[in-house]
């Protein structure tokens, strides 16, 4: 690895005026489970590499039904689904974190990461985009916040500028009768790249058959991580039956637009993608009836 | 030369300091500026795990962490899974039960196993093939490696259990420094 300077922040601002003196070769460090690796194999270069994980706000998980989820941007993947409310209140996001790498990656790797990562196969991004989370940033100008869903802009890119940083994830409060669910596809069982992925929100009529409200997310079919907006508005107001959830499945399979690569091809990708979203529905509707 | 970092930390109990570079992974100072070279590298990029130690009490993968990060922090390495003289159950029956050939992938399972017997001593098959997903191994075909810590959690439970019947003991004493 190249030489670098280490600096651990204890405070936002400390960390975003560190950040904002180097530019582009300042780096933040969270659970370094794709950093390290990156500057290992000189994919990414650093004269600085600041740690965040001393700032008690990026560390927080808070958890009420009212306020819905505070997740500080470098909590690791193991204390979500440790945390049985958040686990129960948000199961896409903890169906995520329980499959990003083996246990030892979970110890450290963040959802912040993978967000800021972008990477177009990131595993946790499609349930940030159903359950509608907000990203708070903090920068040289200030605070603003993002929608997780207009976070990624190409792969390995995002709205983050110049010494700008990822702060926490904000998840609105659990809705009634309401689930998720996410799902990849890998060639083996644990450990790898998703093929694709697949997440599904749903929110069901008191009587628990009918759909009012869904929001399907897709990994690695295009770019970026991608709202499947048609199927989602398909299925409100639609009977939750395995031929709704077909139907939602050619809907999401149709605005997938991936590339062909090693891991599958374009067609092989997109039938997936259908495949994943029927299967994810029909989790996230199980799950909101209880 | 490059600039180093003093570094202040507790590896298996003991007070510990070192000098470093920033790049320096946790594996690298392990082995290379403290000799302490049970923690093994078999991929340096976070695939194989045969470089687990724990940090704080949770499992990871030492060639991605910095070992300036490590400031402050608590180590449990394999060579802090023995008791003195005494092999931790979990390395008794690794031997006694021939989970390993050549040995590499070894340090990486015994010290995840410890962290998961430590919470849960009667795993199922399942739940340990998951929480070890993270340490392969290219010799042994894994299935004396599952038998090997569903055994050792069983030796666990039955020492916990003669331990909580001695109400004020030692054993008991002993049981909690090694969940510590
Ligand atoms: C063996 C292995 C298996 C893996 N398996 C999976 C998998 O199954 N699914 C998956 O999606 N990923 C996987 N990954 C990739 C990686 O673990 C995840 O992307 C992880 O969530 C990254 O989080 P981190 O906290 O480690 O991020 P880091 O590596 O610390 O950071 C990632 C990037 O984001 C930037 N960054 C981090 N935090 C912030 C912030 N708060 N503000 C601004 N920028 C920030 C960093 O500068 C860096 O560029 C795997 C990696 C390895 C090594
Ligand atoms: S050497 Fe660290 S995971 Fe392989
Ligand atoms: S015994 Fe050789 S790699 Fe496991």
């Amino acid at each position: 690895m190249k030489e670098f300077e280490f600096q651990s922040a204890t405070t936002v601002d400390e960390a975003v005026s560190l950040l904002a003196a180097k530019g582009d070769q300042a780096r933040v460090l969270t659970g370094g489970t794709d950093l390290i690796v990156q500057l290992r194999e000189g994919l990414r270069s650093a004269d600085l590499v600041v740690d965040v994980k001393k700032i008690p706000e990026l560390m927080t998980m808070s958890f009420s039904p009212e306020q819905g989820l505070r997740l500080g941007a470098a909590v690791p993947c193991h204390r979500i689904y440790g945390d049985k409310d958040v686990a129960v209140a948000y199961p896409g996001l903890a169906d995520a974190a329980r499959i990003i790498g083996g246990w030892q990656i979970q110890s450290r790797a963040s959802v912040g990461g993978n967000l800021c990562n972008s990477s177009p196969a990131a595993d946790s991004i499609p349930p940030l985009v159903v359950h509608d989370a907000v990203c708070h940033l903090a920068g040289p100008g200030g605070r603003r916040t993002v929608k997780a869903s207009e976070f990624c802009t190409a792969p390995g890119k995002n709205v983050l500028q110049r010494g700008e940083l990822l702060v926490s994830l904000e998840f609105p409060p659990p809705a009634e009768h309401a689930s998720s669910a996410y799902m990849r596809f890998i060639p083996r069982n644990e450990m790898d790249i998703a093929v694709v992925g697949a997440a599904s929100w749903v929110q069901l009529t008191a009587a628990g058959d009918t759909i009012e409200k869904a929001s399907i997310a897709l990994a690695a079919v295009a770019p970026t991580p991608l709202a499947a907006t048609e199927a989602s508005s398909f299925l409100a107001g639609k009977p939750a039956t395995s031929e709704t959830f077909a139907k939602a499945g050619e809907l999401a399979s149709q605005v997938a637009r991936p590339i062909s690569d090693k891991r599958g091809t374009s067609e092989y990708r997109k039938h997936l993608a259908g495949v994943l979203t029927q299967r994810t529905l029909a989790i996230a509707v199980e799950r909101a009836r209880g | 030369m490059a600039k180093k970092t003093h570094v202040a930390t507790t590896i298996n109990g003991e007070p510990m300091e070192f000098l470093c570079e920033a790049r320096q992974s946790l594996l690298e100072v392990l082995r290379d500026n403290l000799a302490m070279t049970g923690s093994k590298e078999g991929c340096n990029n976070g695939n194989c795990g045969a470089c687990t130690v724990l940090l704080d009490g949770q499992p990871v993968d030492s060639c991605l962490v910095l070992a300036v990060e490590a400031e402050g922090a608590e180590i449990t390495t394999v060579e802090g899974i023995a008791d003195d003289s005494r092999l931790h159950p979990i390395q008794q029956c690794f031997l006694e039960e021939a989970a390993l050939q050549c040995g590499v992938c070894t340090p990486g399972f015994i010290v995840t196993a410890k962290a998961l017997l430590d919470r849960n001593p009667t795993p199922s098959e399942h739940e340990i093939r998951f929480q070890l997903a993270g340490n392969l191994c290219r010799c042994t075909g894994y299935d004396k490696i599952i038998r090997a810590v569903q055994d050792a959690g069983k030796r666990m439970a039955a020492e916990a259990r003669g331990a909580s019947t001695t109400t004020n003991g030692s054993p008991a004493r002993q049981q909690q420094k090694q969940a510590t």
